[in-house]
């Protein structure tokens, strides 16, 4: 392996297809995920009637193996035997033979990927959101109720603020885990199709292991540590800014 | 300026559980110091936040200034609290703390920064505005706590022991500055401590609690030398008044009125006691002696008197001296109810 791998991977269309994936990938799906796991952990935190239910069913998928949960939502979004498009037809929203291709339309194929991953991640990030919330002493946010906050001036000018060295761990972990997975990619799409769902992980996987190319497939993989690096120190540097308590 | 008052008030926490609160019946006056003083776990905390609106009452009413406020949030009451902990916001600096109440209230930033000044000035804290709360010593934090309830100039404060976090030394002086303070502004205050001398030093009134409910309101000489019952006898004074049982009452004295005989004018109707000493403490500005009583009514009950170190008379251990206190100083008991009773005569 040298330098001409290098170059040769960085002149493939289908490499910086993945790298541009991988972002996409990456980025929508924490986005939804710290989105999801905050409104998640908002519900949870208040007690209510099946709240330990409630806590069993979204830890599920994380307890669950990642290629068990992938494999069922493969089912799941499946061209000929959707579960989702056979409701939407029974429902009259699309018809028949024209029901949306889940796993075969670009578009398609990349929001299914991500929603599914978002999916997988979410009780992780759930339950360190739902603790950094727990630690938060009680009295602050009451202190802000009686200083005539509303709801969201509470949430957003002091409970979130009083978390964000904790969200930041769980993005900088998040961040690097997908940005390095391949399960769910690998098993509903892989990378299909024509590369359009393509990440890098699962390109240096194709290319490298089952393309027997290694020292291709190894470059590819090199791509990934830089970019990892500079996405932990900026964690690292914006909890330490943050600097609660 | 708002007046206070509760009806009936009464919170449960569990059912079947005696109450936190019971049957609280409470009116503040017009710019009042009023302390709520009881042991811990009297239930202060509670009756001071279902004022506030952080805790749901389970039965009574809550009025403040005219208006019942039971269905009132925290924030439509406008009203200010000082915590225990002072619940300062730890990522903002003193400037954004005390600047919180108004920003919620959408005060235009200039005007904030104004009053924010005033606010920080008025406590002597003005330097520190760009600090963390982090970086403030406890007297600070408790100054910073107190500008933040100020600066929006509330009709009402709550203060839950806010001079618990401090030392010995710096409590004394924070407790006089709070008290002329609040006679500066003259907002009704209402102000929860478990230490009697913060509630006689700085209340108008004291209210003292017990396992949830008033056992009696009164300036702090009433509660002090009329005690409506035993447990506010002996809950105040230290040590705290003899309750000594005799003739099917409960006879009480504070063991400042328990003299040697020779002390005492000579024409004062006393009740002699004779008084055997078993050991003194000497506690710099006074003497703490106790001991047991002999014959008469309390025969073999103990009894505690309490003298100023410039009394010459020694007191040897283990020698029965002559003793007395004034009829006037003798407080009776009911021995069932432990309420306040008729003065009668001793056998
Ligand atoms: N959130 C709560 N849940 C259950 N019991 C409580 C709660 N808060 C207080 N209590 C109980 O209510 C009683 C009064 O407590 P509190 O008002 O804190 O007393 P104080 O402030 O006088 O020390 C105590 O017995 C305490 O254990
Ligand atoms: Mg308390």
């Amino acid at each position: 392996m040298g330098l001409k791998n290098f170059t040769s991977v960085l002149q493939n269309p289908t490499f910086l297809r993945a790298l541009r994936n991988s972002f996409v990938f990456t980025v929508a799906s924490q986005i939804l995920v710290l989105v999801g796991a905050n409104l998640l952990a908002l519900v949870l935190k208040n007690a209510f009637p099946g709240r330990r239910f409630a806590r069993f069913l979204i830890l599920l998928p994380w307890v669950a193996p990642v290629s068990i949960g992938s494999i069922g939502w493969k089912w799941i979004l499946d061209s000929l035997y959707s579960v989702i498009n056979w409701v939407l037809v029974r429902l009259h929203l699309v018809k028949e033979f024209s029901a949306p291709m889940w796993l075969g339309e670009p578009k398609l194929a990349m929001m299914s990927v991500i929603l599914v991953h978002t999916w997988h991640m979410l009780p992780f990030a759930t339950v360190i959101i739902l603790a950094g919330w727990t630690a938060i002493p009680k009295d602050i946010p009451e202190a802000a109720a009686v200083d005539g906050a509303g709801f969201f001036r509470r949430m957003f000018q002091i409970e979130l603020p009083m978390m964000l060295p904790i969200i930041n761990v769980a993005v900088l972990f998040g961040v690097i885990f997908t940005f390095t997975d391949m399960t769910v990619i690998y098993i509903l799409t892989r990378g299909g199709p024509y590369d359009t769902t393509q990440v890098l992980p699962s390109l240096a996987f194709f290319t490298g292991i089952l393309g027997s190319d290694l020292a291709e497939g190894a470059a590819i993989s090199i791509f990934l540590v830089p970019l990892l690096v500079a996405v932990a120190w900026l964690m690292l540097r914006s909890a330490h800014r943050a600097e609660v308590v | 300026m708002a007046v206070v008052q509760t009806r009936g008030l009464t919170k449960l926490f569990a059912k079947g559980q005696v109450g936190a609160v019971v049957d609280v019946d409470l009116e503040s006056r017009e710019g009042e110091f009023l302390v709520l003083l009881g042991p811990s776990g009297s239930g202060k905390t509670t009756l001071l936040r279902m004022i506030a609106g952080l805790e749901e009452p389970t039965s009574g009413e809550i009025w403040i200034g005219g208006v019942l406020v039971n269905d009132l949030t925290p924030r439509q009451r406008r009203i200010a609290m000082v915590f225990q902990s002072y619940a300062l916001y730890p990522h903002l600096t003193v400037l954004g703390n005390i600047e919180f109440p108004l920003k919620a209230r959408r005060m235009p930033k200039e005007e904030r920064r104004r009053k924010a000044q005033w606010a920080a000035d008025l406590l002597g804290i003005g330097r520190l505005l760009g600090r963390k709360p982090r970086e403030l010593s406890g007297g600070e934090r408790q100054r910073v706590a107190l500008a933040r309830a100020i600066v929006r100039e509330p009709s009402l404060f709550l203060l839950d022991e806010p001079l618990s976090n401090l030392d010995a030394k710096l409590r004394a002086s924070a407790r006089e500055e709070l008290e002329q303070f609040q006679k500066k502004i003259g907002t009704t205050t209402i102000y929860v401590t478990h230490d009697q001398v913060e509630a006689m030093a700085m209340g108008d009134r004291v209210v003292v609690m017990n396992q949830g409910a008033v056992r009696q309101i009164g300036t702090p000489a009433d509660v002090y030398d009329e005690p409506q019952d035993t447990f506010v006898a002996a809950f105040l004074g230290s040590p705290p008044m003899n309750l000594l049982e005799a003739a099917g009452v409960i006879v009480g004295f504070r063991p400042e009125h328990f003299h040697p005989s020779a002390a005492l004018p000579a024409d004062e109707p006393v009740l002699k006691l004779a008084f055997r000493a078993k050991h003194e403490e000497y506690l710099g500005a006074e003497r703490i002696l106790y001991g047991v009583l002999e014959g008469g009514p309390f025969d073999g009950e103990k009894a505690v008197a309490r003298m100023s170190s410039t009394l010459a008379a020694r007191f040897a251990p283990d020698v029965v001296h002559d003793f007395a206190v004034a009829k006037k100083d003798l407080k009776f008991f009911d021995r069932e109810k432990e309420t306040r009773t008729e003065p009668r005569a001793l056998a």
